[in-house]
């Protein structure tokens, strides 16, 4: 790619900070040049959140339903999976698997819910008792 | 405290990393492309059974932490890395360390990582960054793919060295020690090891899914995309094999770039026309991954979409397979001086 072909197109990181870019000069010589962002890069970008909010916005309605617990909800809402929610609460991934069905959950004891808590940053009754909006 | 530290930008992180931290120490000639080729840092390979994100796992370079360990070890520079258990070891580790004059550099995950924007934190663990030193309850922060140096709390550094998933951190801290001035004769040896490496990764790996391989077995793959998963979930992988190419700072098919750079600059040691001929090569491929980017655009945007779409999309990664491959067979041709 050549110095002046860099594109400038500012996305989320490009408010931030400028990117560096290497790109060859009218000689052909490798040089850097900072570059504001690439909107081919900022769409897939977008692409990828518009999936989260389709997932937090299904989870939510499985939820509703009682298909599924609450933590499922959350658990999308922190862009998180079970292997990274098992890191992050010390459960193993098959005990989270069974807390996802609702007729599990329920019987949940309040310490455990706590490490739920914790890593999803709410308060054990948010967990419990409703769904924020 | 603050130890004599100047912050310095790079296309990548680690390559940043691993530039800066030598740089701390008295070695300032490994450029951001020669730790990169140094270290053998071009890379792919598709995991089709990994799922990251809930997309497919794709790598454009090679393991995090490889980069940094293999420029040190051509260059004859001992390092110092720990990993923890404990959170408070760890703070007690990197707090005796900047003391003890050392600027380190530490693995974090992102996404706790409260300087970057919102849209950038996903559950990514193998960023790198430099601590060069603490001021109260700051910890001042050399981020190399920032323009300027910035600082995180105790806390929030901790959350980050301590972040969970897949390529955890555990708290990982590393520096290189005190080492003698590097001669030529080892940037040049360094140069053509990692070369012959990344010839060894690229064409030589058994198996499908790496290197040379790896890049047609994923063009090929995408071509049945559309059919198997449906244009909806097709169009989010590609979103993701996009999100992987250009992760922060190495924008579109930029380690290519960088490679091509490190030819180039390889050439002061190694005078031979046939480098920057293969440097335009990997100037080439560079160029292709960008214009596959624009195409899986096109499809994640939902302006095209058709079958034939998907099509082209897989034949530009069987085209850039050639390209490359073509590129490390000629690099093997390379008659090294040392």
């Amino acid at each position: 790619m050549k110095k002046e072909d860099i594109p400038q197109d500012t996305g989320a990181f490009g408010k931030i900070t400028k990117e560096v870019q290497y790109a060859t000069d009218a000689a052909g010589n490798y040089t850097t040049e900072l570059s504001k962002g690439w909107e081919v890069k900022n769409s897939a970008n977008d692409a990828a959140w518009q999936d989260i909010e389709e997932r937090v916005r299904i989870a939510r309605e499985r939820v509703l339903k009682n298909e599924v617990s609450p933590l499922l909800y959350f658990m999308e809402l922190k862009l998180m999976d079970i292997k990274v929610l098992a890191g992050y609460t010390g459960f193993w991934s098959w005990q989270i698997r069974r807390h996802m069905k609702p007729s599990v959950f329920k019987n949940l004891s309040d310490r455990r819910l706590q490490r739920y808590a914790e890593v999803f940053e709410v308060r054990v009754d948010d967990l419990k008792n409703i769904l924020p909006q | 405290m603050k130890l004599p530290f100047e912050h310095m930008q790079a296309a990548h992180c680690e390559n940043g990393v691993t530039t800066s931290l030598l740089r701390s120490i008295g070695i300032g000639r490994i450029t951001e492309p020669l730790a990169f080729g140094i270290g053998s840092g071009l890379f792919f390979t598709y995991i089709p059974l990994l799922k990251v994100n809930n997309g497919p796992a794709f790598a454009f370079r090679t393991m995090p932490g490889l980069i940094f360990k293999r420029t040190c070890v051509a260059l004859s520079v001992p390092v110092h890395r720990e990993k923890f258990r404990s959170r408070e070891k760890a703070q007690q580790v990197l707090d005796a360390c900047l003391e003890a004059g050392h600027v380190v550099g530490c693995q974090v995950g992102v996404y706790y990582l409260s300087y970057f924007p919102k849209e950038y934190r996903f559950h990514f663990n193998a960023h790198n960054i430099i601590i060069y030193g603490r001021e109260g309850d700051r910890y001042l922060i050399s981020d190399p793919v920032m323009e300027m140096p910035t600082s995180l709390s105790a806390y929030e550094l901790e959350r980050v060295r301590f972040a969970r998933g897949v390529l955890a951190p555990r708290g990982q801290l590393y520096y290189p020690e005190k080492a003698e001035p590097v001669t030529d004769e080892q940037i040049a040896r360094g140069i053509k090891k990692g070369v012959v490496r990344n010839i060894r990764d690229m064409l030589h790996i058994p198996g499908p899914i790496v290197g040379i391989r790896g890049i047609r077995y994923t063009g090929k793959k995408i071509k049945g995309w559309r059919d198997k998963l449906g244009p909806k979930k097709a169009g989010l992988y590609l979103a993701q094999l996009v999100r992987m190419q250009e992760e922060i700072g190495t924008g579109g098919g930029g380690f290519r770039y960088i490679y091509a750079a490190f030819l180039q600059q390889a050439q002061a040691f190694h005078p031979d026309e046939a480098l920057s001929r293969i440097s335009d090569t990997f100037t080439r491929s560079g160029d292709l991954w960008r214009d596959a980017a624009v195409q899986a655009a096109g499809i994640y945007k939902g302006r095209i979409g058709s079958q034939d779409d998907f099509n082209r999309m897989g034949d530009y990664l069987l085209e850039i397979a050639e390209v490359e491959k073509q590129a490390f067979q000629e690099l093997s041709k390379i008659k090294w001086r040392s």
